[in-house]
């Protein structure tokens, strides 16, 4: 088991990681950040609030008497918090980052990025144009996702419906029109904070945390099957695994699920503490990964093979969860003094090979002891047995805390993990290393891995002789 | 045909083994919900615990009994007639006029009376369960006139339920063929049976109570102007009286009870729960995954495997069940695609792939086909080409169509597409205009069409997909004669033989009568319908697109003897094809609007949105390939223009 105590100290502040190389991560300060490339969001001071500007409108009185209207309305709003915890879930974090939902493409070097102001914005570096998209619905964006083996869709989670994008990626129109987004709906299936595409591009799982059932749907047709099981209260987080076999539906209770997509049957998987966090699974599918709410370790499940070839069999799962790693808070010795890292974790990213996992720990900076948010990276290794290493921090900006992180899915030289900041700032940290010989899998394009090359420029005076020297 | 149905294996072992299972199971769901009935019926507030009594003082009556054994009855009625009646591919009007002859069918009307029939037994059922003042159709009455004799009067009451059970019995069947009740769809989500009814259950009550009360609403209208005709007719045979002192019911106030309308519609609704709860079931079990051995040892069971069984055309479900699997095993199951790559003992040959990527191909092929021939004549017709440039057009598309764009298409005339797609498909066969008529055309030589009809629906066959794939070389020849020459039209005397709704000006010999003049309008193509009904059979379509393509990616690395990279070639160059005859389609300007989502039937929808799917899966599976093989398919041999199609789907820009 791998804990915090064996990680290399944190940089000073002002220092940013670049990127690994050598089996290390590389620091420098923002300004000679050659390999970060940053994305900056002008479209929120386009448009003001609305409701600010009514409020300005309003007469004295009567906006004295909607300010009590509004505080009482707020009292009845924030028992109903109470009473349904799940609707605080992951509303959380919205409030002071700009992006909200990242996402990769899964197959050529473009992502999509949606913005505080409900807008996603599409960014192609082999493209001029930056396409936004707008829709009459789409409001409070919670998740965009890319449809595999497709050019074009992109899904995105709203507050009432689920919108799929057709975004014709020869067009040069920056404005592509709400024609181009198909509308699905459910009534009672809002509102939709997470999707799941199937790696084979055919099916499209979207939940609420207010549903009980989570909706499949088959995109095209726009029919949706819904699955419902007695439990849970919702479904807060989704993830499917990468060849295909299996969802993890995490529930806003102290219980989740993984279904098997071959009959639609589910493992309920009851947590002793709190929710299911977050999760995510190796890129053969065999293994997940998930954090539990309020525990600071991460836990691992291991899913054997169905035996091939008899259809109806379901998959036999395993019986516990094993801890893989602790990241309760370690004290670190910094020239700027102590620094502690650890506590809870909010969100985890497996890079496609298999070879970095990204743990995101929430941090606490209002509190006394000095505790950021940061990224750990550990290094794993599945053969021949499962295993974390320390790897390194990632740290941003002064300041700036990570929201969101994903790795690009088919980085040819490595894992590329790009970090969404709360400073709305997007910047990409490539992991420079050879493959341990772990094929790439399923939608990374041919099998056959080119090796990587020297890095870039910048790096060239440092001497890549990794493999020589460990 | 029906003899012919039945001899097939699958039909006898499976399918009927399937529709007994489901009806089974539907008469064991009887007793509870007749149990909830009776309770629903005579539920009284304030009485509750005297309401349980009574209720269980009645179910272990007699009368029950007897009446159970009628539903039990009905249900297997209702079981046999979807079994008699399903269909895979739907049977889709092109035209109002079309639909009316679906309507107006001998087949149709035998369906719409035993419908009706068994409406009314239901409704006795229930009338004998609510008791009181409905349970029986005579009864005593003194004479008003001071006769002393007893005297039978009719219980209006009684009357006006078993007339409701008939009006209900009979709309079901008639909106069975609007919505296309019959046709069964397969779900791209896999459950097993148990959780797929109950995941439909809410569905099935929701819709039972909606259309019960459509239903129960013009029920009461018709019987508030019509009810005198069969009171009267029933007191003339019964030779019952008319009770002067009682209310009648065929006016305003005798409606306005609102315990009658309570008990009309609850009875209503009793009838078509347990009406769909079978149907329901039928289609769970008749659509369930079917697992089909690859190859065999024993010579006897050959005719029972997947390469044999994915060719033969009859029975439909046995092809749409076998592509099914074949859709699956690529996708899930490496150990049969393992028997799928294999070679064959003796001699070393990959007959099961060959088998299953050639009928594949030929499925994709035939599809190409007819959206190439259903583009001509919307172009021709549509666009107002010049007549010599769309005879030329037609006649090229035509011999591409016999000598086959792609040496893959195989020459073996597709006949798949008329056989059970329709309800009339069995009386149609025997037929002497079988290989002909399209399904979704009326029977012309049914009493029912009149001259008139019969002339002005001869048409519609050609409005028809199939018009030019299914029917000879000869009819396929006659069309653009049509078209060209004005004679010719005015001897077959059919004003125009074109799917594209803008009518042309023609220069008619007579005035055509008014009644003529109006069908001529009804027979105006629906918009939209002429699409739906090309795709109608699209869900083989995207099985074999799904089978093929997750073969072909699992080929990359599974395939030890190189049988699939012989025909990559041919399949990516069917595919992209059909790519572009699909995207060349769909920039018609009905194509791709959206139907409307119908949720509040039981009729299936599916096939509105067929087309769309296939679509979607057409890129996917292209995509698939493209994205397994990478720049390795550089190297394959292919025309200029589909290696620049292939290229744009290598740089993901399409």
């Amino acid at each position: 088991m791998c804990s915090l105590a064996l990680f290399p100290p944190p940089l000073p502040s002002g220092q940013t990681t670049l990127c690994e190389s050598n089996n290390e991560l590389l620091s420098g300060s923002p300004r000679e950040a050659t390999c970060i490339f940053r994305t900056e969001s002008s479209s929120k001071a386009a448009f003001l609030d609305h409701s600010e500007t009514l409020w300005m409108r309003m007469p004295k009185c009567l906006s004295v008497s909607s300010g009590c209207i509004l505080a009482l309305l707020r009292k009845i709003s924030s028992f109903h918090g109470s009473l349904f915890p799940h609707l605080t879930v992951s509303c959380a974090r919205w409030s002071d980052c700009v992006v909200r939902a990242f996402a990769w493409h899964p197959h050529t070097d473009k992502f999509a990025v949606a913005l505080l102001d409900d807008s996603i914005k599409i960014y192609n570096p082999k493209s001029v144009t930056t396409p936004t998209l707008k829709h009459r619905l789409q409001r409070s964006v919670a998740a965009v996702q890319w449809k595999p083996l497709c050019a074009s869709a992109l899904a995105v989670a709203c507050q009432n419906c689920l919108l799929v994008w057709h975004v014709d990626p020869c067009s040069l129109s920056t404005r592509p029109s709400s024609g181009c987004a198909q509308v699905l709906s459910h009534p009672g299936h809002s509102p939709v904070t997470s999707i799941a595409w199937s790696p084979s591009g055919s099916l499209l799982v979207s939940a609420s945390p207010m549903d009980t059932a989570m909706m499949v749907w088959d995109v095209a047709s726009e029919s949706c099957v819904p699955l419902q099981r007695v439990g849970g209260g919702g479904v807060s987080f989704l993830s499917w695994s990468p060849d295909g076999s299996h969802v993890l539906a995490s529930t806003p209770s102290a219980l989740f699920r993984v279904w098997e997509t071959r009959m639609w049957t589910c493992e309920r998987w009851p947590c002793v503490k709190g929710r299911c966090q977050s999760g995510c699974w190796s890129p053969d599918g065999s293994r997940l990964l998930f954090t539990v709410l309020g525990e600071m370790v991460i836990y691992a499940l291991t899913f054997t093979d169905t035996p091939a070839g008899v259809p109806t069999s379901t998959s036999k799962g395993p019986q516990a969860a094993a801890v893989v790693a602790d990241l309760s808070e370690t004290t670190f010795n910094t020239p700027n003094g102590d620094v502690i890292i650890g506590g809870e974790i909010q969100s985890l990213a497996w890079d496609p090979t298999g070879e970095r996992l990204a743990v995101l720990l929430k941090g606490d900076p209002q509190a006394a002891d000095r505790r950021p948010a940061i990224i750990a990276v550990f290094k794993t290794r599945t053969n021949p047995i499962f295993e974390l290493l320390p790897c390194g921090f990632i740290q941003g900006e002064l300041g700036a805390e990570p929201r969101l992180m994903q790795f690009h899915p088919n980085f040819q030289h490595g894992a590329l993990l790009t970090v969404c900041w709360s400073s709305g700032r997007i910047t990409h940290v490539p992991f420079y290393f050879m493959g341990a010989g772990v094929p790439h899998f399923g939608l990374s394009g041919s099998p056959s891995v080119p090796r990587p090359q020297a890095g870039p420029a910048d790096f060239s005076n440092h001497s890549l002789f990794t493999e020589l020297i460990s | 045909m029906f003899s012919a149905e039945q001899s097939c294996w699958f039909v006898r072992k499976v399918i009927c083994w399937r529709a007994a299972a489901s009806i089974a199971w539907a008469v064991l769901l009887l007793p509870p919900i007749t149990a909830v009935f009776v309770i629903l019926s005579k539920f009284s507030l304030l009485h509750p615990i005297q309401t349980i009594s009574e209720c269980l003082s009645l179910l272990t009556s007699a009368s029950a009994v007897f009446s159970l054994i009628l539903l039990c009855g009905v249900i297997l009625m209702v079981g046999f007639l979807n079994l008699e009646y399903y269909t895979v591919i739907p049977t889709i009007a092109c035209s109002k006029i079309a639909l009316l002859g679906q309507l107006l069918h001998p087949r149709q009307l035998v369906n719409s009376l035993v419908h009706c029939i068994m409406g009314i037994i239901v409704a006795w059922c229930c009338a004998i369960t609510i008791g009181g003042r409905y349970e029986t159709l005579g009864y005593p009455c003194a004479q008003s006139d001071g006769d002393s004799s007893p005297q039978m009067c009719l219980n209006e009451y009684h009357l006006i339920l078993l007339l409701a059970g008939a009006f209900v019995g009979f709309s079901y069947s008639l909106l069975g063929v609007i919505h296309n009740m019959n046709y069964v769809s397969f779900h791209t989500v896999q459950q097993y049976k148990y959780l797929r009814f109950k995941g439909s259950l809410p569905l099935v009550v929701k819709c039972s109570a909606t259309q019960a009360l459509k239903s129960v609403r013009n029920y009461v209208v018709v019987y508030l102007f019509l009810g005198y005709i069969p009171k009267a007719w029933i007191c003339k045979t019964l030779n019952l009286h008319l009770n002067s002192s009682a209310h009648p019911l065929d006016s305003i106030a005798g409606l306005l009870d609102f315990s009658l309308l309570y008990h009309l519609w609850i009875s209503a609704s009793f009838l078509l729960f347990t009406w769909h709860i079978t149907l329901l079931l039928f289609r769970i079990f008749v659509t369930e995954v079917y697992s089909f051995p690859v190859q065999s040892s024993f010579t006897e069971d050959v005719h029972q495997c997947l390469p044999k069984v994915l060719t033969d055309n009859q029975p439909m479900i046995l092809k749409f069940l076998a592509l099914q699997d074949l859709a699956l095993l690529s996708q899930h199951s490496p150990s049969r695609r393992c028997e799928v790559f294999s070679l064959s003992q003796p001699g070393g040959h990959p007959h099961n792939w060959n088998a299953i990527s050639k009928e594949c191909m030929s499925l994709l092929a035939d599809l190409t086909q007819r959206l190439v021939a259903y583009h001509d004549t919307v172009a021709t017709n549509g666009r107002a080409k010049s007549l010599s440039t769309g005879s030329e057009r037609k006649t090229s598309s035509e011999t591409s169509v016999t000598s086959g764009t792609d040496d893959l298409m195989s020459p073996r005339p597709t006949f798949l597409m008329k056989t059970p797609a329709s309800v009339f498909a069995r009386s149609i066969v025997g037929g002497p205009q079988s290989p002909l008529t399209a399904p979704f055309t009326p029977d012309l030589d049914s009493p029912f069409a009149s001259p008139a009809l019969r002339r002005l629906t001869a048409p519609v066959e050609q409005c028809s997909p199939w018009f030019g794939t299914v029917q000879s070389p000869h009819v396929m020849r006659r069309g653009p004669k049509l078209w060209s020459t004005s004679t010719d039209s005015q001897v077959n005397g059919s004003p125009q033989s074109s799917p594209a709704s803008v009518p042309s000006p023609k220069q008619e010999p007579s005035k055509p009568s008014l009644l003529a003049q109006f069908l001529q309008n009804r027979k105006e193509q629906l918009p939209e319908a002429s699409s739906q009904a090309l795709f109608a059979d699209s869900q083989a379509h995207i099985w074999a697109l799904e089978g093929l393509s997750y073969l072909v990616q699992a080929s990359f690395s599974e395939d030890q003897f190189g049988v699939v990279q012989t025909t990559l070639p041919s399949i990516l160059s069917c595919m992209l094809v059909l790519q572009e005859a699909v995207d060349r389609h769909f920039k018609l300007p009905h194509a791709s609007s959206k139907p409307v989502r119908s949720t509040g039937s039981m009729g299936d929808s599916t096939y509105k949105t067929l087309r769309f799917a296939l679509r979607a899966t057409l890129k996917t599976a292209i995509y698939r390939i493209t994205t397994m093989f990478g720049n390795h398919l550089n190297a394959i041999q292919m025309s200029a223009e589909h290696r620049k199609r292939l290229q744009q789907f290598l740089e993901y820009k399409e």
